[in-house]
């Protein structure tokens, strides 16, 4: 994702002026962001982006003004835009992270997301910005998905990633749900299968 | 039966509330930021406690299909406590979040210097937030306080159709009903109100304006008894369109003047991923 595909797809949103001036704005005066990121939904809309399947306008709207925001600003303000921001800002971080010029410097942002209880958020910190999370808590953050019904599409660079201990983490989750008569996702039992450790758990896929 | 609560502490429910509460046809809650029962020593437990409100409480209440926003204020009870002042300077922040759609509850406890000064503080915010504001009556010494209340609404200058004041009774109406400003009723077992006295108070009073909530929160309380009352008006030979109008066009045009109450596609599949965490119970 870059900023200017971000851009393009929103250019059919009710309010262009209201964007556009925004932008502008965060690029010299980067402190007006706090104002201007809680009200980008109000003016941009909420719906899915049609050219860009699986983002949100406000998401969108919401990276871009993160992306528009001077480099040295753009770590410390993604961090308090988080820490203050409500559910579907906190979204919008976590989808922009891999747009700026952070490093790994957000990743605490990551950790703080994968331990909530809102499915989305979770979803939202396994995007391409999770390279730069730890293998182990990555490992968790799938795992957490497969217990909590978040589809493992959203998962970046799964395959890539997907490792032997995930595979026995996969398969012991399996088995505890065959023991209790309860179904897998499909998605999971297509990941072990791929990593060659489906072939024993034939029983639990069929529980 | 479609039906808005106005005014319900969900924080202090259970996800039981939530599932009885959609199947009984509660589609969408406000919950304004109270007292929780334990007094808070800082500023910083008031923050974990408005992140919930926008945060937490709208996508635990998404599961059943409830919308939910909030209001966010210091309450009159806790703008006594001097540690608790620094809420006032935090609130600002929280009043540009979408799912805010008023400054509340605010209002007075024991009318108090301090609660002179939260209250006008807070709708003076109201005013330059351009949100609507819920007005919370005292328990004790309820006349005077509604008349107070009423005096320091008219002296901040906001529009009384952006206030609602809430709590009020047999007693109590007499005193907002000409003032232009919204009236709240709480269906509340024991104090506050009852269906039957809801309904006397709906031949006498007219629906317009008229608001009526659960207030359900730790206390002994009942979020179905919006329900209740109107199945009760209904029985008292109110229309289908009378009980629309007080349980849900009412509360929805009154909160509307925020500009951010979001009911769009309210019968979508709740935003979030099926066979979610909480539906399936915590970890
Ligand atoms: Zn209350």
């Amino acid at each position: 994702m870059t900023p200017d595909r971000l851009r393009a797809a929103l250019r059919g949103v009710p309010d262009p002026r209201w964007l556009d001036a925004a932008l502008r704005r965060v690029r010299t005066e980067p402190a007006a962001i706090t104002r201007l990121f809680p009200a980008a939904a109000r003016h941009c809309g909420r719906g899915p982006l049609p050219d860009l399947p699986g983002w949100t306008v406000d998401e969108a709207a919401r990276a871009l003004l993160l992306a528009a925001l001077p480099a040295d600003h753009a770590a410390t303000t993604a961090e308090a835009l988080y820490r203050y921001g409500d559910a579907a800002e906190k979204r919008a971080v976590l989808r922009a992270l891999p747009l700026l010029p952070i490093g790994a410097a957000c990743v605490p942002l990551l950790h703080d997301a994968i331990r909530t209880n809102d499915t989305r958020l979770v979803a939202a910190a396994l995007g391409p910005y999770a390279r730069h999370l730890e293998q182990a808590a990555w490992r968790q953050a799938v795992l957490k998905c497969v217990f909590t019904g978040v589809p493992l599409a959203v998962v970046d660079d799964l395959d890539g990633r997907a490792d032997a201990e995930l595979a026995a983490m996969l398969a012991a989750l399996a088995a505890e749900r065959h023991a209790a008569g309860r179904a897998m996702p499909a998605d999971a039992t297509d990941l072990l299968d791929r990593l060659g450790a489906g072939s024993d758990l034939t029983t639990a896929r069929e529980a | 039966m479609r039906i808005f609560d106005p005014h319900i502490h969900m924080t202090s429910r259970t996800t039981d509330d939530y599932e009885r509460m959609a199947a009984a046809g509660v589609r969408a809650v406000v919950e304004p930021a109270f007292w929780l029962g334990q007094p808070r020593t800082s500023a910083a437990t008031f923050v974990d406690y408005f992140d919930s409100l926008i945060g937490w409480e709208p996508f635990r209440a998404g599961q059943f299909g409830v919308r939910h926003h909030a209001t966010v204020a210091l309450n009159p009870k806790e703008a006594n406590d001097p540690r608790c002042h620094p809420v006032l300077d935090l609130l600002p922040r929280y009043l540009d979040k979408d799912g805010v759609v008023a400054v509340g509850e605010i209002g007075y406890d024991s009318m108090t210097p301090a609660e002179d000064a939260a209250f006008a503080a807070q709708l003076a915010l109201a005013v330059g937030h351009d949100l609507p504001a819920l007005v919370h009556t005292p328990h004790r010494d309820k006349a005077r306080g509604v008349e107070r209340s009423l005096a320091v609404v008219t002296e901040s200058g906001i529009d009384p159709g952006r206030v609602l004041v809430d709590h009020l009774n047999e007693v109590t109406v007499k005193l907002v009903r000409d003032t232009g400003c919204w009236l709240g009723f709480s269906i509340y077992p024991d104090t506050k109100m009852t269906p039957g006295r809801m309904v006397e108070l709906l031949k006498t009073y007219g629906t317009e304006r008229m608001l009526v909530n659960s207030a359900a929160d730790w206390g002994r309380s009942d979020p179905l008894l919006t329900r209740a009352t109107g199945e009760a008006l209904l029985l008292a030979g109110f229309t289908d369109d009378d009980v629309d109008r007080v349980l849900w066009r009412n509360p929805v045009e009154f909160y509307g003047q925020s500009g951010r109450l979001d009911l769009g596609d309210l019968d979508a599949p709740a935003a979030t991923f099926a066979g979610n965490s909480i539906l399936r119970g915590g970890e």
